[in-house]
C-alpha cells in the first residue's frame, strides 16, 4: 500500500469547515487508546474531561475565564501567521504586557482614577507591541530567522519577569514571596459576573475577535495580509511591502499578547507574582490552528482548549489520572489538525503497491 | 588561576557542548535534506525521558542512551510523515512536535521526578586518562562525548565524499531536479529525518544521564532550538557547527562561573546569557546576506509533492 | 557505440499508452516508433501531451495504461535509473540540475552507483572534448549560462551511451548560433547509429533534422509525416488542428512622444545567483512596440522588476514614465502614472494560484482603481460586488474560458490566466505597457490574441514594450528589436533591419566592461 496525494482543482470548503471537527474526533479516538493503556475506564476519562466541566456553572466560568488569554494571543497569532511571520514568541509579549501594565499601580500604588484601568490596559498593549517589535525588526532589517529569536526574547521575557518580582518590586509585606504589592480596587478589571472569577478581559476578546474578522475578511489591509502570506512575489507585484506587513503583523500580536497579559495581571491575579507564565502562549499556537486562523473560529476553538485544561483538573481530582494528559491531549490534537488541513487542498488515495507501479 | 581549576571549567564546557552539538548535527542533516524540522527541542526531551526512564528500569545507563535514540527516531516520524507523505507546513508541524514531545514527557517522566539518577561513568582510558591535567579532559569523559565528536566527523565525510551524502545534498538544492532523475526524494527525507531524530534523542539522554543526571519537568530549556539557530550560525557545515556548540557551551559555563563567584549582577540576567547570545549571534549572521544565501539548501521547508 | 547495423530497425515502439492525471486525459492511447539511427520529431502545441510522453519513457511518470517494446521486447521502465540501464538518455526542457553542486558532481549523480569522481572529471572533458561541448567539471552549476547547462545535459546523457536520446525543447533558451552547433552534434550522433527523439513546436528546425515526424494534439495522435514534405502551414494546422488568425500589424506607423524613458539603468545583483542590470538606455516611443530579445537568464526579469518598481533605483532620473522621474517610486506610484505590467511567471508573480480571478484583479488594480473598489476608512473595505463585475467584464473581452463563475487562478489553464491577467491591465489603457515573455507556454490561439492585443495597444497610441526569448514573435510584433545579454542592452534598431543572425551576434554579446556596475554584493563574498 502506498499514499500519495493528488491536488484538488479548487479547494474543498467542506474539507475546509469539516477538518477541525475531524481532528477533535481523531483525538478523542486516541484519547480513548492512551486511557486504556493508562488503566482508566476510557469513557468516564472523557466524560470527565470534556463533558463533566459543562454541566457546572463554576466550570463554565473558570473555562471562559481560561480561554480569554488563549483567544486574544490566537487571534493575534492568526494574523501573524496568515502573513507568513512565524512569531512564536506570543507567551514573552504576554508576559511584558502584563509587566508594562503594571507599572502604574506598583510605582503608583494609591493612584485611583477611572482612567487608571484603560491606561493600564494601553500599556499592557505597548509592552507587548515593544517586546514584538524586537524579532520584527530583525528580521525587516537584516532577514534574521523570526522564529528563533522570537522564541529566544520569550526565555528572556521570563528572567527579567522573576528577577522584577523578586527584586526591585517585590511587596516587602509579602513574607519573602515573590510578587508585587496586591492592586488596589481601582486598578483591578471588573468581574463579568459580580463575584465571580471571569473578568472583563473576555468582553475584550470578542471585540477583538469580531474586528479583526472584520478586517481579515472585508479590507485591503486583510487582503494583503493574506496575499503577502499566500505569495510574497505576488504581493510585491501588488505594491505591497513584506516588511511593513512583518512589523504590523507583530506590532498587533504583540500587542494583543500584551493585553491579554494585562489583563490577566489586573483581573485575575490582581499583582504580578512569578506565576505569570503557564504556557498560553505556546497553547495559542494551537487555538490559532484548530480556529484555522480564523477569529470567529478562533473563538471556539479557544473555548475547547480551555475546557480540556479544566476537564483535565477535574480528572486529576476524580480520576488520579495526571494533568500531564492535558498537554498530550493538546500536542495530539494540533498535530490532528494539520493533517486534517491537507484534505482541504489534496485528495488522499491509497494504491497498492503492483498498481502504484502502472500497467508494464 | 590554577591549571587544575582550568581544566576542570575545559571539562565542564565540553559536557555542556555535547548535546547542543549532537542535536545541531543531527539537524544539519535533515535540513541538508531540504526538510526544515522546527521539533528539535520536542525530539530532545523525549530522548531525555527515554533515556531516563530506562536507565532506572533496567540500571544501565547505555541501555538508556540507545532507548533515548530509539525514542527520537520514532517520535520524529511522525514529523515525516505529516510532512512528507501528507506535505503539511513543516514550521508549524515541528512547532506541534516541540509541544506534543513537551506534553508526552511530562506525563511519562511524572514518576521518574525526584529520583536519583544513573550518571553515565567517565570511560577513564586506562593510563591516558592519568596524565596530567590533560588526560582527564581528552581521555576520561563520557562516551556520548566521545561519540558526538566521532559524529561530526562522520556526518562531513558522509555529506561530501560518499555518493549517498551527494544525493542528500542535491535533494535538499532542488527536489524537483532530484526526482527527474529517479532519485527516491522521499525516501531520503524519511531517512535524514530519522537521523535527526536519533541525534537529539541521543543530546536529550545526554542531559538526563550525563549532565544533570535527574528527570527535571522541560529540561531541555530551549536547547534545542539553541541547536536550530547553531545550523543557520555554522551555515550548514558540520566543522562550523562543532565550532558553534562549543562556543555556546562556554558562554553557558561562563555564566554559571559568574554566579558561583557571585559577580553583582542578577543571576536573572546571567540565565539569560545564552538566549540573548543566540539573538546576536543570529542577527550577525544574517547581516551577511550572500553568505546565508549561498550555503542555505535551496528547498529548505518547500514542500514537495512527486507527481506519478 | 551502437552497432550501426542496426540502422532503420525499430528500436523502440509504443503502443496504446494512456496517462491519466485526475479527470485529465494528458495521454490518449498514442502510438510511436522509433528506428535505430534517426532523428524522429515529436511535434504538438503547448498542452498536447508531448511532455508527458516522454517521461513516462523516462520513467519518471508511469502509464495508466499500454505497453512499450523496446529492441523488440516489452519493458516496464518503473524508474529513470530503468531507462539509463535499457540505454535511454534525456535532456529535459527545465534543466533538472543542481546549482549548489559542481558540474561533476550533477554528472556523477545520473551515473550508475560505483563512479570514482576523479575518473568522472576526465571522463567528462575528454567527452565534451569529443564532441565540442567545452565544460569545466570544477565548475559550480549555479555560476553557469543557460547554454553552458545545456552542454552538461548533453554530456551527462552521452555518458551512459545512450541508444536513444530525448531532447526536450533544447533551442528555447539557446542563441541562433548554439542552436546551429547543437544541430550539428545531433546529426553527428545520429551518424553513430544513435536515435534521437526530437521534442519541438518549432517547424524549421524540425525540418532541417527530421525525416519522420508524429504530430500530437490534445493527447491524441493525428498523424505522421516527412516534415520535409509539409509547409509550416501545413505542419501548423496539424499541430493546431484549426486556423490561426494571424496577427496584424500596420507597417511604419508614425510614433509619438517619449512615454519611458530609461537612462544608464544600472542595478546590483539581487542574489548571488542573479544578473546586474549594466547602463541600459532606451526611449519608448508612443505608438511603438519595442521588442526585448534575448537567451533566458540575460537580466529579462531583472530589467522587469527595475522598470515595474518591484526594484526601486537609487537614481530617480533613471527610470521616467510619462516624463516624470521615477526611479525612488514603488509599483502603485507607477502605475498611477499610466504604466502596467505583465510579468513572466503567471502563478505566484502575476497571480496568487489559490485566488480567485476577481481577487487577483484587485491584486493589481486595488491603487489605480482605489475609488471604484474601495470603501473609506483606514483599512479599505473592499467593494466586492464592483470587482466582481469588472473581472466579469474582462473576462468576456478576453474570451477566458473557464469552469465555474470565479475560479482560482490555478484552475485556468495557461493561455487562458494570460490572457486574463493582460487583459487585466489592457482594461486600464494604459500608456506604458512593458510585458515579460507574453506567450511562454500559452496555445497557439491565445498566442495569437495575446500579440494582436499588444498591437493594437501600441496602435492607439500607447508604447509597448515586449520581452521575449521567442524570436519569431519578436519579429511578430516589433517595430524596433533590441538585445539584451549580460545585463546590458543593444542599441534598439527598427526590424526591417534586423535579422536572425545579426541578433545571434548581439546575443553573444558582453556588456561587462560597459560601465562600472556597483557590485556590493559581490565585495563580501
Amino acid at each position: 500500500m502506498i499514499l500519495f496525494l493528488e491536488k484538488r482543482a479548487n479547494y474543498s470548503p467542506l474539507f475546509s469547515a469539516l477538518s477541525p471537527v475531524l481532528a477533535l474526533a481523531l483525538t478523542l479516538i486516541f484519547g480513548t487508546i492512551m486511557f486504556s493503556i493508562l488503566g482508566v475506564d476510557p469513557a468516564k476519562a472523557l466524560y470527565t474531561y470534556f463533558v463533566l466541566p459543562l454541566t457546572d456553572a463554576y466550570l463554565i466560568e473558570q473555562i471562559i475565564l481560561k480561554a480569554t488569554p488563549l483567544i486574544l494571543i490566537a487571534i493575534g497569532l492568526s494574523v501573524c501567521f496568515r502573513s507568513g511571520n512565524w512569531n512564536i514568541g506570543a507567551e514573552g509579549q504576554y508576559m511584558i504586557g502584563g509587566m508594562f501594565g503594571a507599572i502604574i499601580p506598583v510605582y503608583f500604588n494609591d493612584f485611583q482614577s477611572p482612567l487608571l484601568l484603560p491606561m493600564m490596559m494601553i500599556m499592557g498593549m505597548i509592552g507587548g507591541a515593544l517586546f514584538a517589535a524586537i524579532p520584527a525588526f530583525l528580521k525587516a532589517r537584516f532577514g534574521t530567522n523570526e522564529i528563533l529569536t522570537s522564541l529566544m526574547l520569550v526565555y528572556i521575557a521570563q528572567q527579567l519577569v522573576d528577577w522584577l518580582v523578586r527584586g526591585p518590586w517585590r511587596d516587602p509585606q509579602g513574607m519573602g514571596f515573590p510578587g508585587t504589592k496586591s492592586f488596589n480596587e481601582s486598578a483591578i478589571l471588573p468581574e463579568l459576573i459580580p463575584n465571580g472569577d471571569a473578568h472583563f478581559g473576555t468582553v475584550f476578546a470578542v471585540i477583538v475577535a469580531i474586528g479583526v474578522w472584520f478586517m481579515l475578511s472585508k479590507t485591503l489591509k486583510g487582503f494583503e495580509v493574506t496575499v503577502l502570506g499566500e505569495c510574497p512575489r505576488a504581493g510585491r507585484f501588488a505594491g505591497f511591502s513584506t516588511k511593513q506587513m512583518t512589523i504590523f503583523a507583530f506590532l498587533l500580536s504583540g500587542a494583543l499578547a500584551g493585553l491579554a497579559g494585562i489583563a490577566e495581571v489586573s483581573g485575575s491575579v490582581e499583582k504580578l507574582d512569578d506565576k505569570l507564565s503557564l504556557g498560553y502562549g505556546f497553547t495559542a499556537i494551537i487555538v490559532a490552528f484548530l480556529g484555522r486562523l480564523n477569529p470567529l473560529g478562533i473563538l471556539v476553538a479557544g473555548l475547547i482548549l480551555a475546557l480540556s485544561y479544566i476537564g483535565g483538573e477535574e480528572a486529576k481530582i476524580a480520576l488520579q489520572v495526571s494533568n500531564r494528559a492535558t498537554n498530550v491531549f493538546q500536542g495530539l490534537l494540533l498535530f490532528f489538525v494539520l493533517a486534517c488541513d491537507t484534505l482541504i487542498h489534496y485528495r488522499i488515495r491509497l494504491v497498492t503497491s503492483s498498481k502504484a507501479g502502472g500497467t508494464g | 588561576m590554577d591549571a587544575q581549576i582550568i581544566v576542570s571549567i575545559l571539562i565542564s564546557v565540553c559536557v555542556a557542548s555535547t548535546p547542543l552539538l549532537l542535536a545541531a548535527t543531527g539537524e544539519l542533516v535533515v535540513e541538508r535534506s531540504g526538510v526544515l524540522n522546527l521539533g528539535v527541542e520536542g525530539m530532545m526531551i523525549i530522548g531525555a525521558v527515554a533515556g531516563f526512564s530506562v536507565a532506572q528500569i533496567t540500571g544501565n545507563p547505555y541501555i538508556g542512551a540507545i532507548a533515548a535514540i530509539g525514542a527520537g527516531a520514532v517520535f520524529s516520524l511522525l514529523f515525516a510523515f505529516l510532512t512528507l507523505s501528507l506535505v503539511t507546513n513543516q514550521v508549524a508541524t515541528g512547532l506541534a512536535l516541540t509541544i506534543l514531545g513537551l506534553g508526552l514527557s511530562g506525563m511519562i517522566g511524572e514518576g521518574f521526578v525526584g529520583q536519583p539518577g544513573i550518571k553515565m561513568t567517565s570511560l577513564d582510558i586506562p593510563y591516558l586518562s592519568d596524565l596530567p591535567l590533560v588526560g582527564k579532559l581528552l581521555f576520561g569523559q563520557d562516551a556520548i562525548f566521545y561519540t558526538s565528536l566521532i559524529l561530526v566527523g562522520l556526518v562531513s565525510w558522509f555529506l561530501f565524499r560518499t555518493r549517498a551524502g551527494l544525493m542528500l545534498r542535491s535533494v535538499g538544492d532542488n527536489s524537483k531536479s532530484a526526482h527527474a532523475l529517479g532519485i527516491p526524494v522521499i525516501r531520503i527525507r524519511y531517512m535524514a529525518v530519522m537521523f535527526g531524530g536519533a541525534c537529539s534523542g541521543l543530546a536529550g539522554a545526554h542531559l538526563s544521564l550525563v549532565y544533570v543526571p535527574q528527570w527535571v519537568e522541560g529540561m531541555t530549556a530551549g536547547r534545542g532550538w539553541i541547536a536550530l539557530a547553531l545550523v543557520v550560525f555554522a551555515s550548514w557545515r558540520p566543522a562550523r557547527v562543532l565550532v558553534g556548540a562549543y562556543l555556546f557551551g562556554a558562554v553557558t559555563i561562563a555564566q554559571f562561573h559568574a554566579q558561583a563567584l557571585g559577580i553583582p549582577i542578577p543571576a536573572q540576567f546571567l540565565t539569560s546569557l545564552p538566549y540573548l547570545a543566540t539573538v546576536i549571534v543570529l542577527v550577525i549572521i544574517a547581516r551577511n546576506r550572500r553568505m546565508t544565501m549561498i550555503n542555505t539548501p535551496a528547498s529548505l521547508g518547500q514542500p514537495f509533492v512527486p507527481d506519478r | 557505440m551502437v552497432d550501426s547495423d542496426d540502422n532503420n530497425k525499430e528500436l523502440l515502439s509504443v503502443s496504446g499508452i494512456t496517462k491519466i492525471f485526475g479527470t485529465l486525459k494528458a495521454n490518449d492511447n498514442v502510438d510511436l516508433i522509433v528506428n535505430s539511427g534517426e532523428i524522429h520529431a515529436l511535434l504538438g502545441e503547448n498542452g498536447a501531451g508531448k511532455s508527458t510522453l516522454v517521461k513516462m519513457l523516462f520513467g519518471s511518470l508511469q502509464p495508466t495504461s499500454g505497453t512499450i517494446v523496446w529492441r523488440g521486447n516489452k519493458v516496464k521502465i518503473s524508474n529513470p535509473s530503468a531507462a539509463r540501464i535499457l540505454g535511454i538518455g534525456m535532456v529535459f526542457q527545465h534543466f533538472s540540475l543542481f546549482d549548489a553542486l559542481t558540474v561533476s558532481e550533477n554528472i556523477a549523480l545520473s551515473l550508475g552507483d560505483n563512479i570514482e569522481m576523479s575518473a568522472l572529471a576526465d571522463k567528462t572533458r575528454s567527452v565534451s572534448q569529443e564532441y565540442g561541448l567545452p565544460l569545466d567539471p570544477d565548475a559550480l552549476v549555479g555560476d553557469l549560462s543557460v547554454g553552458e547547462r545545456q552542454r552538461i545535459e548533453i554530456v551527462r546523457c552521452l555518458l551512459q551511451d545512450p541508444a536513444l536520446i530525448i531532447l526536450d525543447e533544447p533551442t528555447s533558451v539557446l542563441t541562433p548560433q548554439e542552436a546551429n552547433k547543437l544541430f550539428e552534434t545531433l546529426e553527428r550522433l545520429a551518424g553513430e547509429g544513435r536515435s534521437i527523439l526530437y521534442i519541438s513546436h518549432r517547424l524549421e528546425e524540425v525540418q532541417r533534422l527530421c525525416s519522420r515526424a508524429t504530430i500530437l494534439r490534445h493527447g491524441k495522435v493525428v498523424g505522421a509525416c516527412d516534415p520535409r514534405e509539409e509547409t509550416a502551414a501545413s505542419l501548423a494546422s496539424k499541430m493546431v488542428g484549426a486556423e490561426i488568425d494571424i496577427v496584424h500589424r500596420e507597417a511604419g506607423s508614425d510614433t509619438g512622444d517619449i512615454l519611458l524613458k530609461l537612462n544608464a539603468l544600472t542595478m546590483p545583483p539581487a542574489t548571488p545567483f542573479s544578473m546586474p542590470l549594466r547602463g541600459i538606455s532606451l526611449d519608448l516611443r508612443a505608438g511603438e512596440v519595442v521588442g526585448i530579445a534575448g537567451v533566458a537568464g540575460n537580466g529579462q526579469s531583472e530589467l522587469f522588476d527595475a522598470i515595474s518598481g518591484e526594484a526601486t533605483q537609487a537614481d530617480s532620473d533613471a527610470i521616467s514614465i510619462n516624463g516624470i522621474p521615477s526611479g525612488r517610486m514603488g509599483i502603485s506610484e507607477r502605475r498611477n502614472l499610466g504604466a502596467a505590467f505583465v510579468p513572466e511567471e503567471r502563478l505566484g508573480h502575476g497571480a496568487v494560484p489559490n485566488f480567485a480571478l476577481s481577487e487577483n484583479l484587485l491584486l493589481a488594480r486595488h491603487r489605480s482603481d482605489k475609488a471604484d473598489f474601495l470603501g473609506l476608512g483606514l483599512l479599505g473595505m473592499i467593494k466586492r460586488s464592483k470587482v466582481k463585475i469588472l473581472s466579469r467584464q474582462i473576462i468576456e473581452d478576453m474570451d477566458v474560458r473557464k469552469s465555474g463563475e470565479d475560479p482560482a487562478a490555478a484552475a485556468l489553464s495557461g493561455g487562458n490566466l494570460q490572457k486574463f491577467i493582460v487583459g487585466r491591465e489592457l482594461d486600464r489603457n494604459p500608456s506604458v505597457l512593458i510585458v515579460n515573455q507574453p506567450t511562454w507556454g500559452v496555445d497557439a490561439g491565445a498566442a495569437a490574441r495575446i500579440r494582436q492585443a499588444l498591437i493594437d495597444l501600441a496602435a492607439s497610441g500607447s508604447a509597448v514594450m515586449v520581452i521575449s526569448q521567442d524570436l519569431d514573435e519578436i519579429f511578430e510584433v516589433s517595430d524596433r528589436i533590441a538585445v539584451i545579454s549580460d545585463g546590458g542592452l543593444s542599441e534598439p534598431e527598427p526590424a526591417k533591419n534586423m535579422t536572425r543572425e545579426k541578433i545571434g551576434m548581439l546575443m553573444g554579446a558582453s556588456h561587462q566592461n560597459d560601465v562600472d556596475t556597483p557590485n556590493t554584493l559581490e565585495a563580501t563574498a
